[in-house]
């Protein structure tokens, strides 16, 4: 936790002195999630052939994980201690070190307006990777929620008896798949503009590897 | 167990030929274990060259997920409460017509002869003498409506009614505190369930769908119903029912599927 507050100095000289970015917490758990993320989505798209809740959406062979429907399950459920258990660390640093107050707040509308017109317009500033801009803001604390109504909503489908509560809550076990659906849905969405995007910047990279 | 066990290889049940059992099994096994994961494997090129090793088709992988397979047998079994009960639901919410579904056609379902089957009883139990469909139905009869959810992931409404599982596990004198019960079903399905599941108040030996003699599709003569377990723990076509320590596993369990898959 140290080093999150030295992040906060604004130290200018020097190389080797420049601000950290991540730290080191942040990027452990990062590239933890995007490994539990990769095998979590790659399985449970196999699981969602067996019984497809759209005519049209499908997912071929070689995007998923696990080869036909036992093994995917298999994955599935292996991969789920890993997003959780890296979750619930993930969430509780935020938390307490008051990370995600610091980063992702104030959203503001206005300030989201104007740093996605900015943004395609190619004149978003990207000197601070410490400071999100407001788009980031809303994508980051979007991608959070996502992934706590995608553990709950997979909870009440893994578990519609023991857990029926939390079932009831997502309006029973059919419509509850429904909302794994879609929360894996707005998550993919977000790793297709995540990456691209990590791409084009790629100081933004470096920085979740080596922190600076 | 010994004793057990060899008296369930020497015993075949009643009006399966053991013949057609042996072969049946012989086209199912190359399709178990390995083969699972190397035809997984062909698929996960993008894994293999992530992590530039053969961590996904090796017998590594396989292994862990079979480890945290049976680790969540055991949260799964911690989890289970016998108290907690499935939801029922009214009439109206009835699936019509509900799905047959086995891994064959409905046409290749077994055809049983309700007057000459019998249940057969083995293991640790008082009584092991085998029970005729009319003794069965002289039994006090329980209802549930309740939700049948399949491991593909779609569900449907069921009625069903029959006699509740731990009264007659009671009835025959079982004993109780062994840790299994071992199904074997007339066309070579099998499953094996935890005693405490076999003890819920909702897991029922079921002679009837809808109030009607139990149809073909659904399992004639007899299905056990456990709407805390997903549907491939449910068996149909029952002639057999052991009560062991020991795990027989199952049709679809030795497959990879997990064990417990409790719901």
């Amino acid at each position: 936790m140290t080093l999150e507050a030295t992040s906060n100095l604004p130290v200018t000289t020097g190389r080797a002195a420049k601000p950290l970015v991540h730290p080191r917490w942040v990027r452990i758990t990062h590239w933890i999630n995007a490994l539990a993320v990769f095998m979590m989505i790659g399985s449970g798209w196999q699981v969602y052939d067996a019984s497809p809740l759209f005519r049209a959406v499908y997912f071929p062979g070689p995007i998923t994980l696990g080869g036909w429907l036992a093994g995917a399950l298999l994955w599935h459920f292996a991969a789920m201690w890993l997003l959780a258990v890296n979750l619930i660390v993930y969430v509780t640093l935020g938390i307490a070190t008051g990370r995600f107050r610091q980063k992702l707040f104030p959203i503001r509308p206005r300030d989201v307006w104007n740093d996605f017109t900015a943004a395609l317009r190619g004149k978003l500033s990207h000197d601070d990777l410490a400071v999100y801009n407001a788009v980031q803001r809303l994508l980051y604390l979007g991608v959070i929620i996502a992934a706590i109504v995608i553990v709950l909503s997979g909870l009440s489908i893994w578990k519609p008896v023991q857990l029926k509560y939390l079932t009831d809550f997502f309006g029973g076990y059919d419509i509850a798949r429904y909302v794994h659906f879609f929360a894996m849905s707005s998550i993919v969405a977000f790793l297709v503009i995540h990456i691209t995007l990590a791409l084009l910047v790629p100081k933004s990279l470096r920085a979740m590897i080596f922190g600076r | 167990m010994v004793t057990e066990k060899s008296a369930r290889t020497k015993k075949s049940p009643s009006g399966v030929d053991p013949k057609l059992l042996i072969k049946d099994a012989a086209k199912l096994l190359p399709q178990s274990s390995r083969r699972m994961f190397l035809r997984g494997a062909a698929s996960l090129g993008a894994l293999s060259m992530l992590t530039g090793c053969d961590i996904v088709d090796g017998p590594t992988s396989e292994n862990v997920l079979r480890v945290i397979s049976r680790f969540n047998d055991k949260v799964q079994a911690l989890l289970f409460s016998d108290t907690t009960l499935a939801p029922e639901y009214p009439e109206s919410a009835i699936t019509r017509p509900f799905p047959f579904n086995a891994y064959y056609s409905e046409d290749e379902a077994p055809d049983i002869d309700g007057d000459n089957w019998q249940l057969e009883i083995g293991g640790l139990v008082g009584n092991k003498k085998p029970w005729t469909l009319a003794e069965l139905n002289r039994l006090p009869e329980v209802s549930q409506i309740t939700r049948h959810v399949c491991v593909e992931g779609w569900s449907a409404i069921g009625s069903w009614q029959g006699v509740r599982l731990s009264e007659f596990l009671k009835l025959i004198g079982a004993d109780t505190s062994a840790r299994y019960v071992w199904f074997q079903c007339a066309e070579g399905y099998s499953t094996t369930i935890d005693m405490p599941t076999a003890l819920h108040p909702q897991t029922q030996l079921t002679l009837k769908f809808d109030h009607r003699t139990l149809p073909t599709a659904y399992g004639f003569p007899i299905k056990i119903r456990i709407p805390t377990k997903l549907g491939f723990k449910n068996p149909k076509y029952v002639t057999a029912m052991w009560v062991q320590n020991n795990d027989a596993g199952g049709y679809w369990e030795n497959q990879g599927y997990n064990w417990f898959s409790g719901l």
